[in-house]
């Protein structure tokens, strides 16, 4: 790819970018949110058209119009969010769009299922193809992806953040599987934001900034500071920079919480400034905990106390409040409405602060809005800019803002950092100390374990709907937590 | 930045503005009569009943719904109010119990959509029969006819020299562009739309704002119900029978989007401006009713193709 170009409304996305893939490479592709990885990923399988520049395949020019003249030249993409049809079967979502018939025109699912499974057990995975893919774990639909790209002889595959969902062994498994797709000559252009893979997986690394190349190197001679440095333009000197602030009283308190299959026994409390980290495996009942505790679910028993006071009335309102905030985990489904502008979406838990008879006051919510753009250094060419079109990163800074606009007591973060670039991470970080500074109790879900222990004050364990363990910072090691986890 | 924006907002808008424009430069020059006063203020007053019903369709579709019993719920209220009329209610209540009916009906719908979990298209296909059926039977299938002058004038009055239907679809349109833009109903609309999952965690009342959503699209449908009443100086169990195409097709040539989340109140109001005139025109021109039928058909399809074009377009 060499000279790309992308313009958006308002924003230079890509300028002047080049950008070269070896036959047989894992190639890393490393930058902030913003910086325009997915920009480029998109415009090379035919999501995004170029504004400028020119991309050759084997010497040749190509013109990439649609994701189909992508596929043509073998070229596909595996997104972070998977693009699986969730009701069909594993063979039928491989060989979508291309199945193989009989007599011109009927299904021939004996052949499709043969051939699924071949491409399947090439890979070395065992799963029924018959089974609807929505049966499957997530990394298993992953595979289902590697499996369809497979089959559609690409040459060159892309995967986004693949690993963001996926436990320590599968990790493993699927990097054993792109060693072996690596030997075949596949090429492979990988993005993640978790530096210690990189090197495990990656040959080279490109890294970009604000839409500019700031370099391609071999991953055997850079180390992490350098990237780092690189991505971000200064030092970091401090991956976390906890600050503990002094704890007052209790603010939440939970006593004996029971969903029916799903949270059993739950009790603890939280206190004022303190950071409440909360580890688990997936489907431990993190993110349902923290459902229940908002009001999003229903309980089948329990107390839960605010400020000491009995919750009564279990809604998000209802939580809202009484100040309790919930950075979603997904925060495209659940966090933001995309189509809505910064402003709209800051306001929209706290909408009747700013209105008087239903009727919206819109220069004090567009004061409210430039105050957190500027306490948190939102890029947007404007308040009226369609959240949709800001970064990762700076979209988190606005569900962020949502709460903080609330002036929550207890804030609720559900994978705060989950595909955010360092220098975000470093940002949200901060955040975290003011808000415990000021008196805010924080709960911190996270499957990433030294993010736990580097901003918790304690940590909570939970396996299977119960909570397994309970450490203080002092105590706790990746190794207890793991043990706890997986319910030693 | 301000031109910008609005350009963003409402740039959609402006396209169809513009079609607006030269439909209307076209008919200007085929047939003169087009650009009269009086045409012109005939366009508005006939456009005037299906425009007022589908500014109520764009809140409806902008939460991602539909509403598919306007037309029904029109004719059982344009009966309800006319028989109370006629059996001696004060003309101010009379009116009331009109858009009260319409409001009513469009209520249940939104409890069925909300707290039923209805899917929209079931919920107000069940009304549009339920709703016509009670019209049928309230009057035995008799229109309703023989009111007073008074009551007329809410037809044939005029202020200003403009048609009070005129001024009265005017009013919802600036009113309901308010409500849309300007209060918590309005955003809760396009937030429901837009993404309703992060519109409950972030604290919205959904079930409630989707009902009054849809209570509102009744009401209207029942206000729209008291001028087609006095201008045919009769209410008819089978009035409006096929408004609700009209009106959806208003508001998605004016760019709202079926999806859900986005769309305006003045794009609806070109939309069925372009309709009306295109009617008008039609028939000015002579063509057939037969062949109107075609070519509105064709216009629909084409805005809508020129609409995902647009937007494409700015991906």
């Amino acid at each position: 790819m060499q000279h790309i170009r992308k313009t958006f409304p308002g924003v230079v996305a890509l300028d002047n970018v080049s950008f070269e893939l070896r036959k047989g490479e894992v190639h890393v592709l490393l930058g902030e949110n913003g910086a325009g990885k997915s920009t480029l990923m998109k415009i090379l399988s035919g999501a995004y058209q170029k504004s400028e520049g020119e991309i050759l395949i084997d010497g040749q020019e190509v013109d990439i119009r649609s994701p189909r003249d992508a596929q043509g030249l073998g070229i596909s993409i595996i997104y972070q969010e998977l693009n699986l049809v969730p009701h069909l079967s594993a063979a039928a979502n491989i060989f979508l769009g291309r199945e193989p018939l009989r007599y011109g025109s009927l299904l021939d699912r004996k052949t499709m299922n043969r051939e699924a499974r071949q491409i399947l057990g090439g890979l070395g995975i065992d799963v029924d193809v018959r089974r609807a893919v929505s049966d499957l774990s997530i990394a298993q639909q992953q595979m289902v992806e590697v499996a369809k790209a497979i089959s559609l002889d690409s040459k060159i595959l892309i995967m986004d953040e693949p690993t963001s969902a996926l436990t320590e062994r599968e990790i493993k498994e699927l990097f054993s599987r792109i060693r072996k797709l690596k030997a075949a000559g596949v090429s492979i252009i990988y993005i993640s934001h978790r530096m210690e893979e990189l090197f495990e997986i990656g040959d080279r690394v490109t890294v970009l900034r604000d839409g500019k190349n700031v370099g391609s190197h071999e991953l055997s001679e850079i180390t992490t500071p350098d990237l780092i440095r690189l991505m971000v333009n200064r030092e970091l000197t401090n991956q976390f920079p906890k600050i503990r602030a002094s704890q007052g009283g209790e603010v939440l308190k939970v006593e004996d919480l029971n969903r029916k299959g799903i949270l059993h026994n739950i009790s603890f409390s939280l206190h004022r400034g303190e950071v409440l980290g909360i580890a688990g495996l997936l489907g431990s009942g993190r993110t349902e905990l923290a459902r229940a505790l908002f009001g999003a679910d229903n309980i089948d028993s329990g107390k839960i106390y605010f400020k000491g006071k009995l919750q009564p009335a279990r809604s998000p309102r209802s939580a809202i409040n009484s100040g309790i905030g919930f950075l979603t985990e997904d925060r495209k489904k659940q966090g933001l409405v995309l189509a809505l502008s910064v402003r709209e979406n800051v306001c929209l838990p706290s909408v009747d602060k700013f209105s008087k008879y239903g009727i919206v006051n819109a220069a004090e919510e567009n004061n409210a809005a430039a105050k957190y753009i500027k306490e948190l250094r939102i890029k947007t060419p404007s308040l009226n800019q369609k959240v949709t079109y800001l970064s990762g990163g700076n979209q988190q800074k606005v569900v962020l803002s949502k709460w903080l606009c609330c002036q929550a007591d207890v804030l609720i973060f559900d994978e705060p950092t989950r595909g955010i670039d360092v220098g975000s991470k470093a940002e949200i970080y901060e955040l975290m100390n003011q808000l415990t500074a000021s008196g805010v109790g924080v709960i911190m879900i996270s499957s990433e374990l030294p993010e736990l222990l580097g901003m918790s004050d304690r940590i909570l364990v939970m396996h299977q709907g119960r909570i397994s363990g309970e450490f203080t910072s002092e105590e706790a090691t990746q190794e207890k937590i793991l043990h706890s986890a997986l319910g030693g | 930045m301000k031109t910008r924006y609005l350009l963003q907002v409402y740039g959609r808008q402006f396209g169809t503005l513009f079609g607006l424009i030269a439909l209307s430069i076209v008919l200007w020059i085929l047939t003169p009569h087009f650009m009269t006063v009086s045409n012109l203020l005939n366009v508005a007053q006939q456009t005037a009943i299906v425009a007022i019903i589908a500014a109520g369709m764009t809140f409806v579709i902008i939460t991602a719904g539909i509403d598919l019993s306007v037309g029904s719920v029109l004719a059982f209220s344009g009966v309800v109010m006319a028989t109370l009329l006629l059996g001696g209610l004060p003309l101010g209540l009379a009116l009331l119990s009109g858009v009260g009916t319409g409001l009513f009906c469009g209520l249940i719908n939104g409890l069925l959509i909300s707290v039923g979990r209805l899917p929209p298209f079931i919920a107000t296909l069940g009304m549009m029969s339920v709703a016509r059926g009670a019209a049928l039977v309230f009057t035995e299938g008799r229109p309703v006819s023989g009111f007073s002058d008074s009551f007329r004038q809410i037809a044939v009055g005029e202020v200003l020299r403009i048609p009070a239907p005129v001024v009265i679809m005017l009013a919802v349109y600036l009113i309901a562009h308010f409500v849309l833009t300007r209060t918590k109903l309005g955003r809760y609309t396009y937030a429901i739309g837009g993404n309703e999952e992060a519109a409950i965690l972030s604290g919205v009342n959904v079930r409630l704002y989707r009902t009054l959503v849809y209570g509102l699209c009744g009401g209207l449908s029942g206000l729209a119900a008291i001028i087609l009443t006095a201008r045919l100086n009769s209410a008819q169990p089978i009035a409006g029978i096929m408004y609700e195409l009209d009106a959806i097709a208003a508001v998605v040539i004016g760019g709202t989007s079926l999806i859900g989340g986005e769309g305006t109140v003045f794009g609806t109001l070109i939309g069925a401006l372009i309709m009306g005139v295109l009617r008008n025109g039609l028939t000015l021109l002579g063509v057939s009713s037969f062949v109107q039928q075609i070519v509105i058909g064709s216009v629909i399809i084409v805005a809508v193709l020129f609409d995902m074009a647009w937007k494409t377009n700015r991906k």
